[in-house]
């Protein structure tokens, strides 16, 4: 499942214990999205290394309905599919980048960054 | 398909859940809890997720839904343990559980539920004249 | 042409050694670089001898054009250390900069009495010299800026840690004195060090005073908001206090709503409503006896 390897890499990024919580409930969030409204797609994970930091970065691709407007998607408490409407927001705020496209009838892709703290 | 055990402890029925909480698995948790309190006319239920790793949204949904239900069927509902990363996690998330009562731990969730059910209390380790 | 002056100069280096260092090391002397009350001068011509033999082996490959390339490595990471322990010894940015500048004089000196015939080529070598040179300058200055940088993020994170105490006041009774401005990095700290106190000392009840803390402003208070909340999650009840009169104003000013989080004026007052929680009470000896 997509929890324990986002877990997986993200202790071996030397994540804190926080930051891990943080990034694995933004990917369960994201994978069920990706699963009850996309109808199942994909799940990429890259790690991002640059000078200063370190960062991992999850990408969901579904090739389901799309969302026809994303600030309602991203909104709290709107939903489709009889959620609390949480998901797509709260994941947002979980992390530190966050980039959704979608195109109504061919689906959905979301990409989103968390950095590391620097120690 | 595995099933989360619900412990029975006088009139409150006690769960510890110490798996990765998938949906379906939660969802089944809802069901069997909504039963048993139905079958036991349990009053309180204590809901341990100190070994717990992450509550998303759903989980929370959950969770929220087992006290909204269990009220409605005369049990009030305690979760209890939940570790600081999670807290965090699900404030951040914008899910406060506010329908929820919330312990640190079975002990004092024990307490909280007698406090709030008005029950005497006679745990023999804390038994005060 | 400009092949030519490239290899001119490496050239140059390769058979002018000695004489390059001798020179250098007068100009640096000149300059007022040789700073005999923070390093001794055998290390620096050491340094300076070191940077030579490194910057003509880096010239034999003829590209002055990029110091990031592979070639100069060496001589970046020779840079790297002169500068950091300079940074350490307290010379400032401008003194470790010159010591590569320095290097232009003897060098320009040489090609002119090399290439005394050949103006194009001179000119060309001057230019070729004086972009590498400064490349390599401005690399010093920025590792510089990087090793002071790093001893601020660590005199920050030391007083992150001074900053924060969690402190115990009685069984089962926490408080947070907060003090100074507060933002995002710090506020997280401080969340999590709270949250994980409470799970190690199974506190029930924390105070978070913020008597010590200047401004109060929405990200502020969002903050306080959401420790309360997961403190809340975690089964344990929040107190803020010390809230200033104008505190108090600028959080009604700003519409925040604050009605589920019990507040109060004093620490003392919230140590009384958190003793009331733990049904605990103090009683004065004297009105004890009456």
């Amino acid at each position: 499942m997509v929890r324990q390897k986002v877990r997986a890499q993200t202790v071996a990024l030397g994540f804190g214990l926080v930051d891990q919580t943080k990034i694995v409930t933004a990917a369960s969030e994201l994978a069920r999205n990706t699963l009850d409204y996309g109808g199942g797609g994909s799940v990429t994970l890259e790690v991002l290394e640059s000078d200063q930091r370190v960062g991992l970065s999850l990408k969901f691709t579904d090739q389901g309905a799309g969302i026809a407007n994303i600030e309602l998607a991203l909104q709290n408490g709107y939903t489709t599919g009889g959620g609390l409407g949480l998901g797509l927001g709260g994941a947002k705020r979980l992390m530190h980048e966050f980039e959704i496209t979608s195109e109504v009838g061919k689906g959905t892709c979301v990409t989103t960054v968390r950095w590391r703290q620097q120690s | 398909m595995e099933r989360i055990p619900i412990l029975q402890m006088g009139q409150f029925l006690l769960v510890t859940i110490q798996v990765d909480m998938h949906d379906r698995l939660a969802l089944a948790l809802q069901d069997d809890l909504t039963n048993r309190i139905v079958k036991t006319s349990a009053s309180g239920v204590l809901i341990d997720i100190s070994s717990l790793e992450i509550v998303d949204s759903f989980i929370g949904r959950v969770l929220g839904n087992i006290a909204t239900v269990s009220q409605l069927l005369g049990a009030e509902t305690v979760v209890v343990g939940m570790q600081p990363a999670i807290a965090i996690t699900l404030v951040e998330l914008g899910l406060s559980l506010s329908g929820v009562r919330t312990a640190a731990n079975v002990d004092t969730g024990m307490r909280l539920l007698q406090t709030v059910l008005g029950v005497p209390f006679h745990g023999g380790l804390n038994a005060n004249p | 042409m400009s092949l030519s002056s490239t290899s001119k100069i490496a050239d140059l280096l390769e058979k002018n050694e000695t004489e390059l260092l001798r020179n250098w090391l007068t100009e640096l002397e000149a300059s007022g670089l040789r700073r005999d009350d923070l390093m001794r001068s055998t290390e620096l011509n050491q340094q300076c001898h070191e940077f030579l033999r490194m910057f003509r082996s880096a010239a034999q490959h003829e590209n002055f054009s990029d110091v990031q390339a592979p070639e100069w490595g060496s001589v970046r990471q020779l840079l790297t250390d002169i500068s950091r322990d300079r940074a350490q010894q307290g010379f400032t940015p401008s003194e470790v900069a010159t010591f590569i500048f320095s290097l232009k004089k003897p060098l320009f000196d040489q090609l002119k009495r090399e290439l005394a015939q050949q103006n194009d080529l001179l000119i060309d070598s001057i230019w070729t010299v004086t972009d590498v040179l400064d490349q390599l300058g401005l690399w010093t200055t920025e590792v510089f800026q990087q090793t002071r940088e790093k001893v601020i993020l660590r005199q920050q994170q030391e007083l992150l840690e001074l900053s924060t105490p969690v402190v115990k006041l009685w069984e089962g009774i926490l408080a947070l004195p907060m003090i100074g401005t507060l933002d995002s990095a710090r506020t997280q700290v401080v969340m999590e060090t709270l949250l994980q106190q409470i799970v190690e000392t199974g506190s029930q009840v924390v105070v978070i005073d913020i008597t010590g803390v200047p401004t109060v402003d929405t990200l502020v208070a969002q903050y306080l908001l959401k420790t309360v909340e997961a403190a809340r999650l975690m089964g344990t009840d929040c107190i803020i206090s010390g809230i200033r009169p104008q505190i108090a104003q600028t959080i009604v000013h700003l519409g925040l709503d604050l009605s589920g989080v019990i507040t109060k004026a004093t620490l003392a007052d919230a140590f009384a409503i958190a003793l009331k929680k733990r049904q605990l009470t103090i009683v004065s000896k004297a009105s004890q006896s009456v």
